[in-house]
């Protein structure tokens, strides 16, 4: 059997046409599930005709045209359900008569295409849903990720998973959420939904939340896309471009980001040499165009700004400290949040030293509304080291230690409080890693 | 996973011509949608070898050769950067610009760095 005919083959074909079937037959039937599930039954039956006759030329009109049939023959059959249906009803009514053999059913124009894309990461992006939901259902219909990859991603059982898209798609039926994109007032609210979601995935990559691994670069490579993905979608929308350039940036530096045995190494300790310049020069496109569409910067094009100031120096000591103050004094003019401010704070520390940081961390402190966040806890220790009161900071790294979730970050911050504990014994002390 | 994709053939049989505009046009199109789906990360064509040079160091001495050089087979037409789940996904994006030009032969390898 010739190669091209593989299940592998097969499957990967199916793979790089499944967003965009899903998104078509979500806009012929209005009911994203169903467009899902269609689209399932037309790999069973591509795994079964493409290992015979080969997988033809166009596999997603094929895919398209199977799930369309299926979905006019369910809807013949099943009239008592006339609403679910009633995209089809209506698009019935002007195909005239509707000829299933049609090979043409298929073959929809690339602006179409786009469309229906565009309105399905709206859908599955509709604040409607809780944010877990919203991305697992991204990831399963937008980035065609299957259950078991998103459930290892994510590192929780695949039922969970499995669950979560099942009630979200309820959810998205009951609520009657229409199959299209926003416009006006809601328009901007419904893309920060969508963008958060995006940077949610990529963070999950970026700085893991659980599980034993620091960064999963795959997650970060899957929301890259979809960044990519809207980006081609909204082209003259300047906070997708911050985005993409604010995931370009921080992705370049994925490489750095682990030691040899897995441990974190922090931006200041990295090995600049492993900063992947092509993201790198990728993002300092990216935010260009954002700032060529748009004045002042949003919250995402503000980040890839400081982003950027670390990517331009090569050495940490040519950082421009005061520039990345500045950014963050109106990151949180335009984002005001108390985790904004625990990083101005760390900037700050930079550029004028870790006393006037650290009025600002108790600051934080005080407010309460990061008291259950391990980063307060390091940062105030790290500032706490600087000003040579280590035994304070060893409680500061312990604290962090016992909130952190992730297992390398929990090593890290208590490998820094033993490392408090010896600087006050007065004991020399070796870094590990880095 | 990122992924240099390159079309050979054997230059002293490739016609010098350039593409038809029609072909181009195709191309363009094919590259705009690799593009919006986020694989293309960079992509161009390939002058011949007779515009190029080759540059050789053995025994502490550099060696410059002006082009041609003459491989039984040749990186001939263009290039491609792309980032892929995996090496079937490449080949996948591989076939489909087969598909564009009609015919010809592409290679595809993981790269790094």
């Amino acid at each position: 059997m010739a190669a091209a005919d593989s299940t592998a083959a097969i499957e990967a074909a199916y793979r790089v046409e499944f967003p965009r079937v899903v998104a078509v037959l979500a806009s012929f039937t209005g009911d994203i599930g169903l467009a899902e599930e269609l689209a399932q039954d037309a790999l069973v039956d591509a795994l079964r005709q493409w290992r015979h006759d080969g997988i033809p030329r166009n596999p997603g009109a094929w895919l398209t045209t199977v799930g369309k049939r299926k979905a006019i023959d369910a809807f013949r059959r099943d009239r008592v359900s006339a609403d679910k249906y009633s995209r089809i009803a209506r698009e019935l009514q002007t195909l005239s008569p509707v000829d299933t053999d049609d090979p043409a059913l298929g073959v929809v124009s690339s602006d179409e295409i786009n469309d229906d894309r565009l309105r399905l990461i709206f859908v599955a992006c509709h604040p409607v849903l809780a944010v877990p939901a919203r991305v697992a259902l991204t990831l399963r219909l937008v980035g065609g990720l299957t259950v078991p990859e998103i459930a290892r991603a994510y590192v929780v059982p695949e039922a969970t998973i499995a669950q979560r898209i099942v009630r979200a798609k309820r959810t998205i039926a009951r609520a009657g959420v229409p199959f299209e994109v926003p416009v006006g007032e809601d328009r901007l609210t419904r893309l920060g939904a969508v963008l958060e979601v995006i940077y949610l995935v990529f963070n999950e990559g970026y700085s893991a939340t659980g599980g034993e691994d620091w960064v999963r670069p795959e997650l970060c490579g899957e929301a890259l896309r979809l960044g990519r993905v809207l980006s081609g979608l909204m082209p003259d929308e300047a906070e997708v471009y911050g985005l993409v350039a604010l995931m370009e940036l921080q992705a370049s530096r994925l490489r750095a980001r682990v030691g040899p045995t897995g441990a974190p190494v922090l931006l200041l300790d990295q090995d600049r040499r492993m900063w992947d310049r092509l993201h790198i020069g990728r993002g300092e496109a990216a935010l260009a165009r954002a700032d060529e569409l748009a004045s002042p910067r949003g919250p995402y094009a503000l980040q890839a700004a400081i982003a950027a100031c670390h990517a331009r120096s090569f050495r940490p000591e040519e950082t421009d400290w005061k520039e990345i103050v500045a950014l963050y004094t109106e990151l949180a003019r335009v984002m005001p949040s108390p985790i904004v401010e625990l990083n101005r704070a760390v900037a700050v520390s930079r550029a004028s030293g870790p006393a006037e940081a650290l009025a600002m961390v108790d600051v934080l402190v005080a407010a309460g509304a990061l008291d259950r966040y391990h980063l307060l806890y390091s940062v105030r220790g790290d500032l706490l080291d600087q000003l040579g009161r280590h035994g304070e900071a060893a409680v500061e790294f312990e604290r962090a230690a016992a909130l952190a979730t992730n297992g390398q970050e929990r090593a890290l911050m208590a490998e820094r409080a033993r490392a408090s504990r010896a600087l006050l014994a007065g004991e020399p002390h070796r870094t590990v890693g880095g | 996973m990122r992924f240099l994709g390159y079309t050979l053939a054997n230059e002293a049989e490739t016609p010098a011509a350039p593409p038809s505009p029609e072909l181009y046009e195709r191309m363009g199109r094919f590259v705009e949608e690799a593009t919006k789906a986020g694989v293309i990360v960079a992509t161009g064509g390939i002058a011949p070898t007779s515009e190029g040079a080759r540059i050789s160091l053995k025994g502490g001495e550099y060696t410059v050769v002006d082009g041609p050089f003459a491989e039984a087979k040749e990186l001939v037409g263009g290039w491609a950067l792309m980032e892929c789940r995996d090496l079937p996904e490449a080949v996948e994006w591989s076939k489909r610009f087969l598909g564009v030009l009609g015919e010809g032969e592409v290679r595809v390898r993981p790269v790094s760095g």
